[in-house]
This record gives structure tokens, sequence and C-alpha cells, in this order.
């Protein structure tokens, strides 16, 4: 593999990682907080799921591509060496924000880890396989939850379309296109990030549709880029400080 | 027991006494988390999956059949994560799928390589075995297990979920 194909997939995963070790991160936030028992459950375990892709995809990069220690890479950075999309920062904010994000954002993972089980990069094509079968329960979760909701009342509907009309620039964003993404697909990694952002919508329109709720414009809508090129909101740096606040107290004991 | 005459049968009966730290009634060969064992130089060689990749129980698992392959067949051991094949439910036991009945949890249906949500309804609740039953959620006390409820006996069960 030459360096530039190497520094692409390095640069894909680690986006990738990022997302699900920051979005894990806030779900863990519902522990202890949930409006009923079972979803206090499912955050927590979307959680616990979301960190061990992230450790997994980190571990990709240890063992193939020259990386670092997982732990030093996840806790030790600074918020403008992250890749993580904007969706994946943000506070837990209420429970229909929360619950709108883990949607929109598990049915794009699913979307993207469908793509990778081509992937000519053998690594993540095996871990792909698994990630996928575990990400449909996220995507079952979210599904019952969206239809319960809209469902619920007239209160209850436009509170959900209230959250898709926010959460849907911030997850446009997750597709911010990389510089890289052309050899990417020439080489089969994966199809690109325009590809998956067209077979996303594609997915979630007749799940939204279904809920009696309308799915804004893509065309009027400017998605919200940035995170992957280390351009965050202010609430990384918070969220950064916290996780990784305990690891930094020693960053060479063990476990 | 001397190395010479240790064979893979005997690796194999000392996988029987792993068991699973949160469903201590299964072993870890009843759960299907290993996928090779090799005799070589006089090494235990054996190769395991975790059921779900956030597994906290992994490194523990290992560890243990470290410990008892060691203990009991006197050989050094060697446990590796086989990268080529990934955990999925198809791959309990008849075996475990009945223990796990009798531990209370209900076992996963077996799936054809795609799994739809639909597979989750109607689960056998393990206490009364009416399928007058609904998913409750799909989440539980372990990453492995889902949460339902029986409509006749009226009893919250779990369920080893399945996984493709």
């Amino acid at each position: 593999m030459n360096a530039a194909l190497q520094k692409a997939i390095t640069t894909l995963i680690t986006s990738m990682a990022d997302d699900a070790l920051i979005l894990g991160h806030r779900n863990s936030e519902w522990t202890g907080l949930g409006p009923i028992m079972e979803e206090d459950i499912a955050f927590s375990s979307m959680a616990q799921d979301k960190i061990g892709h992230a450790w997994a995809l980190y571990r990709i990069l240890q063992e193939h591509l020259g990386g670092e220690d997982p732990d030093q890479f996840a806790f030790m950075r600074a918020a403008k060496d992250f890749t993580c999309c904007h969706l994946a920062e943000l506070p837990i904010g209420g429970y229909d924000f929360s619950l709108m994000r883990h949607f929109l954002f598990d049915h794009a993972e699913a979307v993207r880890y469908e793509s990778l089980q081509q992937c000519s990069f053998e690594p993540l094509q095996q871990l792909s396989k698994k990630v996928k079968g575990e990400l449909k329960y996220h995507t079952l979760h979210a599904d019952a939850w969206l239809l319960q909701l809209c469902r619920g009342g007239e209160e209850s509907r436009q509170r959900m379309q209230a959250a898709l009309d926010r959460c849907f620039p911030l997850a446009a964003g997750i597709f911010e296109p990389g510089p890289q993404d052309a050899l990417l697909a020439d080489a089969g990694i994966y199809p690109g990030e325009q590809a998956l952002y067209d077979k996303w919508l594609n997915t979630i329109y007749p799940l939204l549709v279904n809920a009696s709720l309308n799915l804004p414009d893509p065309a009027e809508v400017a998605p919200q880029y940035g995170g992957r090129y280390g351009n965050h909101t202010p609430h990384l740096q918070a969220l950064l400080q916290e996780m990784g606040e305990v690891f930094r107290l020693d960053p060479t004991a063990g476990w | 027991m001397t190395t010479g005459t240790t064979t893979i049968a005997d690796i194999y009966a000392a996988l029987e006494q792993v068991m699973d730290p949160e469903i201590p009634v299964l072993n870890v060969l009843e759960l299907g988390m290993i996928t090779g064992v090799t005799l070589y130089e006089g090494t235990a060689h054996i190769k395991m999956i975790p059921t779900f990749a956030a597994c906290p129980a992994v490194s523990y698992i290992q560890q243990n059949i470290r410990a008892t392959v060691n203990k009991l067949t006197g050989l050094p051991v060697q446990v590796t994560v086989d990268k080529e094949v990934h955990w999925q439910s198809n791959r309990l036991t008849d075996t475990a799928k009945e223990k796990l009945q009798h531990f209370g949890i209900a076992a996963p249906q077996v799936h054809e390589g795609e799994l739809r949500a639909e597979i989750m309804l109607n689960t056998p609740c393990p206490h009364c075995h009416s399928e007058n039953t609904y998913l409750r959620s799909p989440f539980g006390s372990t990453l492995c297990r889902a949460i339902h409820y029986c409509k006749d006996c009226g009893m919250v069960f779990e369920q080893f979920k399945p996984v493709e």
C-alpha cells in the first residue's frame, strides 16, 4: 500500500472512531438520567457499544497503520486533532434531541458499515461485519422510539419535528467530503461521502414519512461541516476535559 | 499430566471448565467462542472470538482460559483473538440454548444470515413457554441480552439476543 493511501485510510478510520468515541461518551451521560429505566439502560448499552467500536478502530490504526496506543490516542489528543462531526459532540440536551441524533447518526453508521462489507482493506472489512450486526439493535431501538414518540400526540410529534429540523444540518455534516474520497473510492476502500449521504437519505426518508415527520429539503440545507478538519464547537473541549480527567492523572497506569 | 501425553481432546476438556463470567452456566465452547485449538512445540494455541466487540469480559475470559488450561494440562497456553471469524448467535450450541432456558434466559432464535427485527417478536417465555410476549427493549443488563415481557405469566424476562 502506498503512503498516500495509507494516510487516507488513517484519516477515514480516525473520523469514524472519533465519532463513535465522542457520541459514546455523550450517550453515557444518560446513565442515571434516562426518562424510564429501559432507556437509561439502552443509552448506557449503546455507549458501551460505541466506545468498543472506537477502540477496535483505534486498534486497527495501531496494528496496521503505525498508530498510537488506543488509550493514549483517545485521551491525550487536543480538540483540534479530533475529527468527529459536530453532531456527535453537542451536549445531550433533551430526550427529543438525543433520540433524533441517535436515529440520524446510527442510520448513517449502518449505511457506512454496510458499504465497508466490500472494503479492500481487510482489517476494516473484517471488523465491519461485526459492527454491522451490532448496529442492527441501535437502529431497531431508534426506529421504535421515533414511531412511538411521533404517534404520542401532537406536542410529542412537534417536538420530534423540531429536533429533526435542528439535527438535520448537523447530521448532513457527518458526510463532510474528505480530500481523499476519490483516492479511497478508486482503491475500493469505500464509495465516498457523497454516495453514503445519498444512501442514508434513501434509508431515513421512508422511516420519517411513516412517523409523519417532514424531512427538510436537503437542497435548502447547509450541512454543518468543519469537524473532519479539526474545527469544532466549544462543546468538544469541555467534553474532552471531563472524559480524560482520570486518565491524565497517571497516563501510564495499568487498569 | 505431562506435555508428551496431552492431546487436543484434553485441551477441549479443559476448555469445558472455562465458564462465561456473565452467564456462569455456559462454558466458552458452548458459547461458540473458540475457533481453533492446536498443539505446537509443547504449547497449546487457542483462538477465540468475543461475542460483542465491546464485551468488557474479553481479557478476563482470556485470562481464565490461560489459567484453566494450564492448570489442567500443564501446558503453556497462548490465547489469541481470531479476526477472521466473527461471533454470531447461531454459534451457540443446542446444549447452550437448553442451559440458558433453565437459567431463565430465553435462547436466541436461529437466523439465516441477515437479521430482521421481526425475529424478536413472540420470543417464547422461558418460564411458562407462552409466545404471547413482546420485546420491551433491545438492550438489557449486558450487551448480549434483550428484555421481553410475557403477557400470560406476567414475567419480565431476558433473552440472549440473536446477532448476525
